[in-house]
């Protein structure tokens, strides 16, 4: 039997009306200590007003090596920027 | 295939040069992961022991104020060490592993720990010199090209600032107080100050693996360098306490706008990293006595979160 606590991966939410961000991992028996846990190491000094957490593995993770397939077509579609089109400069509140 | 891992190892090295950070799934040459888990457990370890010494004193503060910072400046460090054990894991490595390998005997940890802390005064000193020094080395590593490694830097030099701050203040009390409070910070500065100067590890030129990490970017300036700046920035905080530097060659070069400082005794310092300091046996005694006596605890969370999870089945079905 595996003795050693699952790891989880904790999400903050600093104030209201933010996204919960990623702040780092650790290792909890369950959830609710993984919450326990995530306030005494990542909210000490009130960095947080909500914790999520999720154990690692439940997480799929792109694939480093297929990152040109997945993001390089982004790169050439320089139209999708408002910066893409030519305007004359006395046009206002656009 | 040898080609193509030469070939990796090219594009490996221009993502370096380039000044890209290394992230856990990329791929790498295994010295660097290899090199990753023994330098970041090191650093994982010496937080957790770094906590015996100052744990010593949280009973015994000389007042609340005290006895709250330190508690927390303690705390921190369990933290600290959270945070790197979780980076060394990245690189495929779990942290009961890690944990083995110290209490064994292994893996190393800062020589720091294993001097002993006699006075309150030494807590100030820690703080000072101690937390000073650690801090050079972890804002370069800000810096360093593992990305996992460089996030749980900026998380620890964050919360590290308090601790020498916390520590300088106990020093200056001392350094005002009654003759006998001075002598005591005195005292403090004279045994940690040699042992301060040994954390940034061997002289470049016996430091055999720093090229290599220059290269990959671990380190971004060496033993020496780092050395010096401490040195730089430390006696004019001593002189401000009113207290004397234990180094009769330390005098200020106009030159090198630096200071030259004496020889450090590198035998002491070879010694206490093969085990022979003064509180090396302790410290591994009371990690495994720690360790061993929360076996239970450890067990006992996980059968109940085991337990939990079959009655929410048994809930639903």
């Amino acid at each position: 039997m595996n003795k050693d606590w699952p790891i989880w991966e904790i999400f903050i939410r600093s104030k209201n009306g933010l996204d919960h961000r990623h702040a780092g991992s650790l290792h909890a028996a369950d959830a609710e200590m993984a919450i326990q846990n995530a306030r005494d190491v990542y909210t000490r000094r009130q960095e947080g007003v909500s914790v999520w957490v999720v154990e690692s593995k439940h997480i799929t993770a792109s694939n480093p090596e297929k990152s040109g397939e997945l993001f390089e077509p982004a790169k050439d579609k320089v139209y999708r920027h408002p910066t893409f089109y030519n305007l004359p400069d006395e046009l206002k509140h656009m | 295939m040898e080609n193509k891992s030469i070939n990796l190892e090219k594009e490996f090295q221009a993502r370096i040069d380039r000044g890209e950070n290394i992230e856990a799934k990329d791929w790498m040459p295994e010295k660097y992961r290899k090199t990753h888990i023994r330098q970041i457990s090191q650093h994982a370890h010496s937080e957790v022991v770094g906590m015996l010494p100052e744990g010593n004193w949280i009973s015994r503060a000389p007042s609340l104020r005290r006895k709250v910072a330190l508690l927390a400046k303690v705390q921190d460090e369990a933290g600290h060490g959270l945070y790197l054990y979780s980076a060394a894991e990245t690189l495929g490595i779990s942290r009961d592993e890690l944990v083995e390998q110290l209490l064994e005997g292994t893996a190393k940890y800062s020589s720091i720990f294993n001097y002993p802390t006699l006075t309150w005064a030494d807590m100030g000193a820690v703080g000072w010199l101690v937390d000073g020094a650690a801090i050079i080395n972890q804002v370069m590593l800000t810096k360093t090209s593992y990305g996992p490694y460089a996030r749980a830097m900026v998380r620890i030099c964050k919360e590290e600032s308090f601790h020498q701050r916390q520590g300088y203040e106990i020093m200056l009390a001392l350094a005002n107080g009654t003759d006998a409070q001075k002598q005591m910070a005195q005292d403090a500065l004279n045994r940690f100050w040699w042992p301060s100067l040994m954390m940034f590890g061997p002289r470049d030129e016996d430091s055999p693996n720093t090229e290599q990490s220059m290269k990959w970017k671990i380190k971004k300036k060496t033993n020496d360098e780092l050395r010096q700046q401490f040195v730089d920035q430390t006696v004019p905080q001593a002189d401000i306490l009113g207290l004397t530097i234990p180094d009769p060659d330390l005098k200020w070069n106009d030159e090198n706008g630096g200071y030259d400082f004496g020889e450090i005794d590198w035998d002491e310092f070879w010694d206490v990293v093969k085990g022979n300091g003064p509180c090396n046996r302790k410290r591994m005694e009371d990690r495994n006595n720690a360790w061993d006596n929360g076996a239970w605890v450890r067990e006992a969370a996980l059968a109940h979160a085991r337990k939990q999870a079959e009655q929410k089945i048994s809930k639903t079905a």
